[in-house]
């Protein structure tokens, strides 16, 4: 029988977890997900930038300098969008539904990334710290993270997977003309994950003069409860963007899921608020049966990778199995561990996309309302199109449904463009290889 | 989580128990890391008993692994060929089982695992056959004690060793941690980075062998850049265990025929063999 003070001290824990608003709960456990399986060498920085990003939340020093770059540097408040024509395609004009974007696609450097950018690079420089690493798989996270190295002063390197250095050569001179320093990862898959794990390696050996600037909700304890508070405002704008012009909370939220930092940014300020139904889109890829996909809810089980557990795609020997996604910022075999605390709890629920339904929402935004969305945004613009549909056939009418829309298509033109056999042949050839 | 060591002579640690032996002889142990299924199955085999054969007193057997985080680039690229030659998490077992029938239980044999593979497998299923297959237990690189509420039992049920690490970072409230949860060995990271060999070996690797023995460990094996039997030498002068990897693996990723590999290997090993018997009579001996 364990002592009085641990008995109280556990009832504590659970009554918060249960009792207390699933917004605030704080790390290193999300339910039975997360944690802080690194390496010994790691655990000293992490308790390190776990103090500082406490501190630092509690300081308005911090707070004011980080809510001044939101609102002169990325562009805050993102706009809040409402987009009916393409909202007449979920579940038919007569379904009579209303669809809002989270403009996250107008931030500076074009996506959700931002947020949690500058919020880790200003405590960097708090920490005393001199140089940043960063993962990124599209190129959206580099970009970010270069953009803010710039901004305030740090040396960068950034870490990409040949093949996604291949595929995204326009993001990597653009990390380059940022001052970035771009290493292609040739190990591995030579993707996101093993772009990852060449971070850590590096982390380990540098890490007195070195933060890892983790790019989403996944990894150790603090990044997945610290990069959604950064993210947060996603949500907190939202809320307040839609009671203003709906006067009402929306009956759904959608986004779609790699890590998961602009779904857990939107999710967060309405999870407490039971009316609002929360929707995660996995990247479904050529469909479940296929293999060739990163849902890990639909086909993952529970296990660890880089830092925490959650639902992760492995083999029955526990090897991480490679993901596959039209989109390569959800292409990640594991998710953050608060989806998996809110997909088993049932707050939140997390369904595939697959490449096909993604790219036809991609096309019917830029056709309806002239926005360019990312092709992982897209995946949520599914989703929509997918809630709407189904609301209409259980009779429910004149829903509000709101999405993140997180980032832009820039990237994706060429992807776009080669789906969809818009170039003659001769331009096929001249465009870089697909960024699938 | 418990982290209460057993000390009844039933939960005797076969790994301390070598290292105690060694100790009276008036040296360090050489414990040799190789993976298992590098370049397959049965050669990794023949790998582990050559080295145990020119002089191994323990030996740590890699389980390949799809995300080595805390590997440099030779033990990488023999994780990857082993998972590409279809090696199984259960083949490791296999080779557990050959050291210890070919040493006839005179030499431990350690598994050294990233921990999500054992989570698949079970930590109960895993500790259970790793016993019967007459392993001493095992090495996890991503695995802190405060994670380790489920293998800590575990072992504690089957009677097996469990190897933390400490790093130059380690503070000395994790340190005593990391002592307190240990059994067998706690591993001393000679330095900030992963494995690989190097020119030098930390110099705070010395120092925290003494802090991590100051915060109640028994037994402390330093691992990370040691290659030469001049480094082993040096190592062992301070350390109860000279670990070496990525030295034994490179003249295995050789192209060359495969005996010339193992011979390779066997020179070595014997080097560094070597250099653990000519560590003490300097400063530190008889400690």
């Amino acid at each position: 029988m364990p002592d009085q003070p641990v008995r109280e001290a556990l009832t504590e824990t659970l009554a918060h977890q249960v009792l207390g608003r699933l917004a605030d709960v704080e790390g290193p456990y999300f339910g039975e997900f997360g944690g802080r399986f690194v390496p010994e060498a790691l655990i000293a920085a992490l308790d390190e930038l776990e103090t500082a990003y406490r501190k630092a939340l509690g300081d308005p020093a911090f707070t004011d300098e980080l809510a001044r770059l939101h609102r002169e540097y990325t562009g805050r408040p993102s706009p809040l969008t409402e987009v009916p024509r393409f909202a007449e395609h979920c579940g038919g004009a007569e379904a009579g539904h209303r669809v809002f974007l989270k403009r996250e696609d107008l931030n500076h450097t074009g996506s959700h990334k931002i947020n949690n950018v500058l919020g880790q690079a200003l405590l960097v420089k708090r920490m005393g710290k001199t140089r940043v690493i960063a993962e990124t798989g599209a190129g959206q996270h580099g970009v970010a993270t270069a953009t803010a190295a710039a901004l305030l002063d740090l040396e960068c390197v950034v870490y990409m997977g040949e093949e996604d250095t291949q595929r995204q050569a326009l993001n990597v001179a653009r990390m380059r003309l940022l001052g970035a320093e771009v290493v292609p990862v040739t190990i591995g898959s030579r993707t996101l994950k093993d772009a990852i794990n060449e971070a850590l390696r590096d982390w380990v050996a540098n890490v007195e003069s070195t933060h890892y600037l983790l790019g989403t909700v996944t990894g150790p304890h603090p990044f997945p409860e610290m990069v959604r508070e950064f993210h947060r405002i996603i949500g907190e704008e939202a809320r307040e963007q839609i009671l203003e012009r709906t006067g009402r909370l929306p009956d759904a939220v959608a986004a779609c899921v790699g890590g998961g930092s602009n779904a857990l940014g939107i999710f967060n300020a309405f999870l407490d608020d039971e009316g609002v139904s929360l929707h995660g889109f996995e990247a479904g890829g050529e469909g479940i049966e296929s293999g060739r996909h990163a849902a890990r809810f639909s086909g993952g089980a529970p296990g660890v990778l880089h830092g925490a557990r959650s639902y992760l795609l492995q083999d029955d020997d526990g090897q991480t199995l490679p993901s596959h996604s039209v989109s390569a910022g959800l292409d990640y075999p594991s998710v953050g561990p608060a989806h998996s605390w809110l997909h088993d709890l049932g707050r939140a629920t997390y369904e595939p996309v697959t490449d096909d339904e993604a790219m036809e929402a991609f096309r019917l935004l830029c056709r309806t309302e002239g926005i360019i969305p990312a092709i992982e945004s897209a995946h949520a613009l599914a989703g929509a199109l997918r809630l709407g549909r189904e609301a209409a056939e259980a009779g429910r009418t004149g829903q509000v449904i709101l999405v993140n829309l997180s980032g832009r298509g820039d990237k994706d033109v060429a992807t776009a463009a080669r789906w969809f056999g818009l170039l003659d042949e001769d331009q096929t050839d001249a465009t870089p290889e697909g960024d699938q | 989580m418990s982290t209460t060591t057993d000390t009844s002579p039933a939960a005797m640690s076969t790994t301390g128990a070598r290292l105690d032996a060694l100790r009276a002889e008036g040296r360090a142990a050489l414990v040799g890391y190789l993976p298992a299924g590098f370049p397959d199955v049965e050669r990794s085999i023949e790998a582990v008993l050559a080295a145990v054969d020119a002089g191994a007193d323990v030996v740590e057997i890699g389980v390949p692994y799809t995300d080595p985080v805390m590997d440099g680039p030779v033990i990488q690229r023999a994780a990857e060929a082993a998972l590409a030659a279809g090696t199984r998490v259960r083949d490791v077992l296999r080779v557990v089982e050959a050291v210890a029938e070919h040493s006839g239980g005179r030499v431990p044999a350690l598994v050294m695992t990233y921990w999500n593979p054992v989570l698949r497998y079970g930590v109960d299923a895993f500790a259970r056959d790793l016993a019967a297959a007459g392993g001493a237990g095992l090495i996890t690189p991503d695995l802190i004690p405060d994670e380790g509420g489920d293998w800590i039992a575990a072992s504690q049920e089957h009677g097996l060793d469990r190897v933390f690490l400490v790093a130059p970072s380690s503070t000395p409230e994790r340190l005593a941690l990391t002592a307190r949860a240990s059994r067998g060995f706690v591993y001393a990271a000679s330095t900030m980075g992963v494995t690989g060999t190097r020119d030098q070996v930390g110099d705070r690797a010395e120092q925290l062998v003494a802090d991590t023995r100051a915060a109640g460990a028994d037994h402390v094996c330093v691992g990370l850049g040691v290659s030469s039997g001049a480094q082993a030498a040096e190592v062992g002068r301070f350390a109860d265990g000279v670990i070496v990897g990525s030295a034994l693996v490179r003249p295995l990723l050789a192209d060359r025929p495969w005996a010339d590999r193992l011979d390779a290997l066997r020179a070595t090993v014997a080097d560094l063999a070597d250099g653990v018997r000519r560590a003490r009579g300097g400063p530190g001996a008889g400690t």
